[in-house]
């Protein structure tokens, strides 16, 4: 994904010179090209988060579109009063990019594991909250964010899903993503986890149960109305997130339920939780590990559904 | 205008305020009625009934606690009217105790949290050397907010980046919210460290406005280097009994209190 969105970047600054790119030193090998082609939009700011939101702020308030990017949680968490009380509360154009939600840096160990950045991140009013699961989601929603006025969160995963587009399908923000049709249970997932979860809902074949897949690929402004339709057509809405159970995809999709109303035969949440992984490994290692494999996704499916 | 004139008003208005309010930081706001009035009354190119106008300078608060002193500016320079004033702190209003720009004309930038305000002046900063922009960003800083961490990383990119066109003023009364800045955490030797992150620093009585005048009206002290102004205040200026007294960080005048504060500032 952080190709892609570095690809989409690089031809936003070609046509729009009000595209800022802000790294905290980190990128290596991948921002080379944009600095060099664009050394009036790029600006390596050093190790100092808190400084990068407020002078990304600055800048923004000027008339730039800023991007501030780093990885896991240094550009969220490290600096995020500067997101709250500086980008946030004045409006500013700044947009924050972290390249490895989830585990994707399972093996440097906690510090880097991003997995409670959507619920923090969406609990700011005004912040769009973009975490795409593919590369097609993840170059339009970096176009989509640049088009939008005020703070967007985009978390950008290693892994990606298979590219599942159709034809002359329209990238909306707020718009979850039907990925995979299917009958009897329904999967709401996010990033690229949602590849694992086709993988899960692909082998769920064998045992007789179809599977639809929604990719969320914004979290805030949650699709209320799309999540609705889709209750009421299943005998199971499982929600499964890289993140911790507590107010990520998880919690939002369950605030959106009771509030319109609407009340699924079985509700299950599959996600970290509520814990720090102290255990290291691979993303692959590490999904598994705390049962969101497929494995793990099927066992608890036909779990569920067996239950009265 | 007369600066000496404009900080008397500051005081005044801002010991009604924060009495009518119940409000704090009284002497936070007399140590920086000198450096606000010189700014406000002399240095700043702005236009009261354009606030937005693009070439003005940026003024950033960064001790925003303080907010009641740079309101008290803005309405006497025409900003908005002056009963706005009788607002602050009230139920309903928006003249909050920390600075904030939302629905007030002038007001640059929010803060109240500490540590914040140098970093969006240094963004400021920048993108006007970015688009060959003239005008000037200041910002006024506490001396207990350079305990913060952030405003240190802001200080090694204003002067990485040669940000001639921005300006710091600490308001160095000497004392924070509990005690001593000497006895809390030490800044000395303090224009030194300064001078170390590559600025230019100049010290000055933060209360002779000759001084402040003569410093802020020439800068940058030097060419490639933000300016840092350390200016030596007294907390509670002008009433002598919240003079260098930590109590006045927090509390407020009321009654007797109140009428003796307001009677030594008219009479000055």
């Amino acid at each position: 994904m952080r190709d892609e969105f570095v690809k989409s970047l690089t031809e936003l600054a070609e046509s729009n010179p009000k595209v800022f790119l802000i790294t905290g030193d980190l990128g290596f090998g991948v921002l080379t090209d944009f600095s060099k082609r664009f050394p009036k939009q790029f600006l390596n700011i050093g190790i100092a988060e808190q400084n990068m939101a407020g002078v990304a702020t600055g800048l923004a308030l000027e008339g730039r579109i800023v991007f501030i990017y780093s990885i896991g949680n240094f550009p969220t968490l490290r600096c995020l009063e500067q997101i709250r009380n500086d980008a946030c509360y004045h409006g500013a154009n700044v947009k924050v990019i972290s390249i490895g939600g989830g585990f994707s840096y399972g093996a440097l160990g906690m510090s880097h594991h991003a997995t409670e950045d959507l619920a923090i991140m969406r609990a700011l009013p005004g912040v769009t909250v973009v975490s795409p699961s593919d590369a097609w989601e993840t170059v339009e929603a970096t176009k989509a964010i640049t088009s939008q006025s005020g703070v967007c969160y985009l978390r950008l995963d290693k892994s990606k899903a298979p590219v599942n587009v159709k034809k002359n399908e329209q990238f909306e923000l707020g718009k979850m993503r039907v990925v995979r049709e299917g009958k009897k249970v329904v999967f709401v997932s996010t990033g690229g986890l949602v590849g694992t979860v086709l993988n899960a809902a692909n082998k769920l074949e064998e045992f007789g149960v179809s599977a639809q897949v929604v990719s969320v690929h914004t979290l805030k402004p949650f699709d209320d109305e799309g999540l609705k339709k889709l209750v009421s057509e299943f005998d199971a809405l499982i929600t499964i997130e890289e993140h911790n159970v507590v107010g990520g995809l998880a919690g939002v999709v369950a605030e959106s339920l009771l509030q319109t109303e609407s009340y699924p035969k079985k509700f299950y949440k599959i996600g970290l939780s509520d814990t720090y992984s102290s255990v290291v490994g691979s993303q692959d290692f590490l999904r598994k590990y705390y049962g969101m494999d497929e494995a793990a996704i099927v066992e608890k499916t036909l779990s569920l559904l067996k239950k009265d | 205008m007369n600066t000496i004139a404009l900080a008397k008003k500051i005081r005044l208005h801002a010991l009604r305020m924060t009495s009518r309010g119940s409000s704090s930081h009284i002497g936070s706001v007399f140590s920086m009625a000198d450096i606000i009035a010189v700014l406000y009354g002399a240095i700043l190119k702005v236009k009261p009934e354009e606030p937005k106008w693009v070439d003005r300078d940026r003024f950033i608060l960064s001790k925003g606690h303080a907010g009641a002193g740079v309101y008290a500016a803005l309405a006497e320079r025409g900003f908005f009217s002056i009963d706005t004033l009788n607002t602050h702190y009230q139920d309903g209003s928006i003249l909050s105790g920390h600075i904030s720009h939302k629905g007030i004309p002038g007001v640059e930038f929010s803060t109240g949290s500490l540590g914040h305000g140098l970093s969006v002046g240094a963004g400021m900063a920048y993108s006007a050397k970015l688009n060959n922009q003239n005008h000037r960003v200041f910002v006024v800083l506490s001396d207990g907010e350079c305990d913060e961490g952030s405003n240190w990383e802001a200080i090694l990119f204003s002067s990485h980046h040669k940000l001639d066109n921005l300006t710091v003023v600490i308001d160095y009364n000497k004392i924070q919210s509990l005690a001593s800045v000497s006895d809390t955490l030490g800044l000395e030797p303090f224009a030194d460290k300064w001078r170390s992150f590559g600025w230019a620093v100049a010290e000055v009585d933060g209360h002779d406005h000759a001084q402040l005048l003569d410093r802020l009206g020439h800068l940058p002290l030097n060419n490639e280097k933000p300016t840092c102004i350390i200016a030596h205040t007294t907390k509670g200026k002008g009433v002598s009994f919240m003079e260098n007294s930590v109590l006045w960080h927090y509390r407020t005048a009321k009654g007797d209190e109140y009428n003796a504060a307001l009677s030594e500032l008219e009479e000055k």
